[in-house]
């Protein structure tokens, strides 16, 4: 539809200035909001007329689109309708996106609401058959082995990627990067056999201790602290490393006390993101944590109880009835995620209280 | 400096790690370290088991029932699958374990060194169902021969005339069959073929595995996995633990001439017209199950997991612990809570008076 | 902390205590990964041998390792890929709607609940890809099969429990999809401010605006957190495990009962009753899942390093 000047065609010089109108048309102010509604009654129109949910919205979400496109392209031109097509469809797309993942919040939160009570919160599962029992040894051992993990992989993760990003020359430096992203598809399943390889070879076979789950966990999060961190610096403006450099500051300092506390938003947003990439693993745990029914905090001895792996036995042999087991197993999902929830808000208050005021 | 702000970077795992971990204390229903003597028992310690994840209800059961009469002691049960509880039997990974299948030539030989000798008896019976969801059909009889031909994909129509053949008077629909299997190598499945295998050898050409053989049908993860795609799906069959097939109807299998519904006691009735493998030792009670038995009212699917313990153990607090424990599991309270709490088929009498000399044996020193 | 292996280099400036531990911390945290990337290498070599090795027959199936694993292989790979497929595009437009379209107070609330996906454990994505999201997909599926069936994704005959291919590739989607949006977001929201405010002042519309500075700036970090999201669902077990009915070879139909496993998928379901050369045989079948992610990221970093110059860092 080339009527209107395209803008890839350059400014025209020959044509007198005056010529050109020097102000577009415009949408009058509620024009996106009156076609959502339209569309959002036809919507329902269609969904009264028989069609199931997921057509109707489909034909009015497109509906919409091309309504709007078409109309912002008469009156304001192409780029501006671009825009506004651009923005239906990000739009459309985050909630088309948000559907399923709500769905699954709304899933865990309804099947896991039933045991959320305080028997759950402060019993073990020692000596409860059927009924009852709750999964405070399996909070408790996640907490610990996740922990651990934390401990031993955030400041391996942090300095290899202070290493990539500020020293990082050469070979040595794409071998490290190469090998962090082949460690991210490590399986987890292989990360937990690798653990219990290890320490097997030190304490003999059949052994189980927390420790190993928190080294099984380690290989997975590693790499994702290191990705995420390594992205989170190397987006720090060259700018103040370079204004700490000419004020003589030793690098060491620069990255300690400049390039650190500028990324430290997203590091901790990585840091969150990596715990809860390997908080909720069930095979690595599987294999070298195992599961007890009773308490054990100790993660030098023994078998210890974790809520993916508690989850994971108490849907897999429910016993009979299994209705108390499965919903066992929802509410420790939802522990999880409240965990998890209580993590992200301590991450994001770290980062509000120590990072610079940079942007939101 | 450099360890303030690295600090602060660690604060969050750090912390959280730190605060849950002081505030530490106990759950609320288990005893107090310093109670020590609050049973009568005067038993203590802790074990740990691993093995077959079917025993593992039974085992919660056992566990449950075991330290209410002995509350200084803790059981562990890591329901890992039958093939990885052997094998860390066998090399000393745990104090006994728990297999669907019994323990083969070479893991005897090694279970026997490490142990001086291997006690391994059944403790855990559980009848297989054959599970289907039909719309209009409730009540089933299948023939051996029939169940191997709808599993093996011959048979792929309800109103097929072999199934009609035993169903006088049923109303089957013409619609397709879905048979459903497990996905993951397990006891059931083998228990299964193993059945289909010796009742209907023309039919069932494959060879017996933990592994299911025939490809194209519907797989599910688990017994839960089986359970959920037959009610899920419309024209299903498939084979389950029948604790868990809940209000699935179940087929009535064809043993001899008549067609005989699963039960605890037409379950555990197979054990007693199998027979007991010979050359393992004394206290290995293994049996080859008779699964083309004609014998009245026994239903011959079934899955036997056995338990297995040394006979010698190095320490004798665990000798004593385990002797116990595998007490307990074959009494018939034991089978009796098992049965409530996993829809086992808690073993006769009589066989509880043939493998009590294995359980008697277990000790240490020697 | 590791040990420090000490790397000098020429500097311009004077080299100060404080940097050489420092440097030496750093790079022995870099060296201390590749070491234990070599042991689990290692590990999964040395487990692999003797399945590698074996006569053919004693393999599971009867014919030899390459046999048994390749259609496990091509199973990780469809699902794996058309994961990717969906969830890249959603991640990235999640990132955009966050980040420069929503009202700030809402995205902070929504960046916030995608965060907390992130950390719902596989299993409860299997679970609600069973129990939500499989009865759903019966009727499209049919609908796929009869309507569009001369594609070989949707050839039929379409299942009727749900268990397929495209549930398990939707669940897998869905799995990635917050980790890979996080990175994305907050690869947009370090955007120079300026850049953007400049393309605005020379009149650009938003869209012109995203996709002249935001998009090249973030670039690098999309096909790194879609690298992230990939290696997740080659690996992913449980979720797969649980959903997919696997029970058939190597095809390209998503909407039957018939799937292919995938690899990491089969070691959850059969390594608990495996014992000997079969167990080889996994991990066997674990190092090709191993080799794989490799060669993807060996691609990858390519396509990174033929576009550096649009990277964040200068």
């Amino acid at each position: 539809m080339p009527t209107t000047t395209s803008r890839d065609q350059g400014p025209d010089l020959h044509t007198p200035l005056n010529a050109a109108p020097l102000t577009h048309g415009q949408l009058p102010r509620r024009a996106p909001q009156s076609v959502f509604l339209a569309a959002l009654v036809a919507g329902i129109a269609l969904l009264l007329s028989g069609w199931n949910v997921a057509a109707a919205a489909i034909v009015a979400g497109f509906g919409y689109a091309v309504v709007v496109y078409a109309w912002s392209r008469a009156v304001e031109g192409p780029r501006k309708a671009t825009d506004r097509l651009v923005t239906a469809v990000v739009t459309g797309a985050f909630l088309l996106a948000l559907i399923p993942l709500i769905s699954v919040v709304f899933t865990v939160i309804s099947k896991g609401a039933p045991r959320f009570d305080d028997q759950f919160f402060t019993y073990s599962m020692r000596g409860v058959v059927g009924e009852g029992g709750g999964a405070y040894h399996a909070i408790m051992g996640t907490l610990i082995i996740t922990g651990l993990a934390a401990l031993i992989s955030v400041p391996i993760g942090l300095l290899t990627a202070i290493y990539l990003v500020e020293y990082g020359r050469g070979k040595l430096a794409r071998a490290i990067t190469f090998f962090v992203d082949v460690m991210t598809g490590i399986p987890s399943i292989v990360a937990g056999l690798f653990a219990y390889a290890l320490f097997a070879l030190i304490f003999g076979p059949g052994v189980r201790m927390g420790i190993m789950g928190a080294v099984a966990l380690s290989v997975l999060m590693i790499p994702v602290v290191v990705r995420s961190t390594e992205e989170m610096l190397k987006i720090v403006p060259n700018e103040l490393r370079e204004a700490a450099y000419a004020l003589a500051v030793p690098k060491w300092r620069t990255i300690v006390k400049v390039v650190l506390p500028t990324a430290l938003a997203g590091i901790a947003t990585g840091v969150t993101l990596a715990v809860a990439r390997v908080i909720g693993e069930t095979a690595p745990l599987l294999v070298t944590v195992g599961i007890t029914s009773s308490d054990n905090f100790n993660p030098f001895d023994g078998r210890m109880a974790t809520l993916p792996v508690f989850s994971y036995y108490q849907y897999v042999t429910p016993g009979v009835p299994p209705d108390p087991a499965l919903n066992r197993a929802w509410t420790a999902a939802l522990t999880l995620i409240i965990i998890v929830m209580v993590l992200n808000l301590a991450a994001r208050l770290i980062s509000r209280l120590f990072a610079p005021k940079t942007r939101g | 400096m450099k360890r303030t702000t690295l600090g602060r970077a660690l604060a969050l795992p750090a912390a959280a790690a730190l605060t849950f971990g002081l505030v530490a204390c106990g759950s609320a229903n288990e005893p107090s370290d310093s109670g020590g003597n609050g049973g009568g028992s005067g038993l203590s310690g802790t074990i740990s088991g691993a093995g077959a994840s079917s025993q593992d209800a039974a085992q919660q059961a056992w566990r449950a029932g075991f330290i209410e009469a002995n509350p200084d002691v803790t059981v562990n049960y890591d329901p890992i699958g039958s093939g990885g509880g052997r094998e860390q039997f066998v090399n000393g990974g745990s104090d006994f374990g728990g297999t669907d299948a019994y323990l083969d030539e070479e893991e005897l030989a090694g279970a026997n060194e490490r142990c001086g000798q291997v006690v391994e008896v059944p403790t855990y019976v559980s009848p297989i169902a054959v599970i289907f969801n039909v719309e209009g059909v409730n009540e089933l009889n299948l023939k051996p021969a029939t169940i191997a031909k709808i599993f093996n994909q011959q048979i792929t129509n309800w109103n097929d005339p072999a199934i009609a053949a035993d169903n006088p008077g049923v109303q089957l629909p013409d619609k397709t069959i879905t048979p459903v299997n497990r996905s993951d190598e397990s006891g059931t499945t083998e228990n299964f073929v193993e059945y289909l295998k010796a009742t209907a050898p023309q039919d069932w050409p494959h060879e017996v595995s933990g592994d299911w053989p025939v490809a194209g049908g519907e797989a599910a993860q688990g017994t839960s996995g089986v359970v959920q795609a037959v009610s899920g799906g419309d024209g299903t069959i498939g084979y389950a633990d029948a604790s868990q097939a809940r209000e699935l109807s179940t087929a009535k299998v064809g043993v001899g001439g008549e067609f005989v519904q699963y039960s605890p006691e037409a379950a555990a009735k197979v054990l007693e017209v199998s027979e007991r493998v010979e050359g393992r030792g004394d206290y290995s009670f293994a049996y080859d199950l008779a699964r083309d038995t004609t014998e009245a009212g026994t239903y011959p699917i079934v899955l036997v997991s056995y338990g297995i313990a040394c006979a010698n153990y190095d320490d004798a607090n665990k000798a004593e612990l385990v002797k116990a424990y595998f007490n307990y599991m074959i009494s018939e309270e034991g089978q009796q809570a098992a049965a409530e709490s996993a829809g086992s088929a808690p073993i006769s009498d009589a066989l509880r008076q043939q493998i009590q000399p294995a359980v008697d044996a277990i000790s240490s020193g020697s | 902390m590791p040990s420090s292996t000490e790397r000098t280099r020429a500097h311009r400036a004077p080299q100060r205590p404080g940097d050489r531990v420092f440097a030496g911390l750093s790079t022995g945290a870099g060296v201390l990964i590749l070491v234990v990337l070599a042991g689990v290498a290692a590990f999964l070599l040395t487990e692999a041998w003797p399945a590698l090795v074996a006569p053919a027959e004693d393999i599971p199936g009867g014919e030899g390792v390459a046999i048994y694993i390749w259609p496990l292989l091509f199973g990780t790979l469809l699902s794996a890929f058309l994961a990717l497929l969906i969830a890249a595009p959603l991640a990235v437009a999640i990132a955009l709607f966050i980040t420069h379209y929503a009202p700030r107070r809402i995205a902070q609330a929504l960046g916030y609940l995608i965060d907390l996906l992130a950390a719902v454990p596989s299993i409860i994505y299997g679970l609600w890809g069973i129990a939500v999201l499989a009865p759903l997909s019966v009727e499209p599926s049919e609908w796929l099969a009869e309507n569009l069936g001369f594609i070989p994704l949707f050839a039929g005959p379409a299942t009727s429990t749900g268990r397929t291919m495209l549930v398990a590739v939707i669940v897998l989607a869905v799995m990635i999809l917050p980790i890979t949006s996080a990175v994305v977001r907050e690869a947009f929201r370090q955007t120079p401010r300026l850049h953007e405010e400049a393309s605005l002042a020379l009149g650009a519309t938003r869209w012109e605006m995203i996709r002249m500075a935001v998009l090249p700036f973030g670039r690098s970090s999309i096909i790194g957190a879609s690298m992230l999201g990939l290696g997740r669902a080659l690996g992913e077990t449980m979720a797969v495990a649980i959903v997919l009915s696997v029970s058939g070879g190597v095809t390209f139909n998503l909407i039957s009962s018939g799937n292919p496993k995938t690899i990491a998928a089969n070691i959850a379901l059969d390594f608990p009753e495996s014992t000997g050369i079969a167990v080889n045989t996994l991990i066997a079948s674990g190092l090709v899942l191993f080799a794989v992610t490799l060669l993807v990221n060996m691609a990858a970093r390519a396509v990174i390093n033929r576009r550096r110059e649009f990277s964040g860092a200068n």
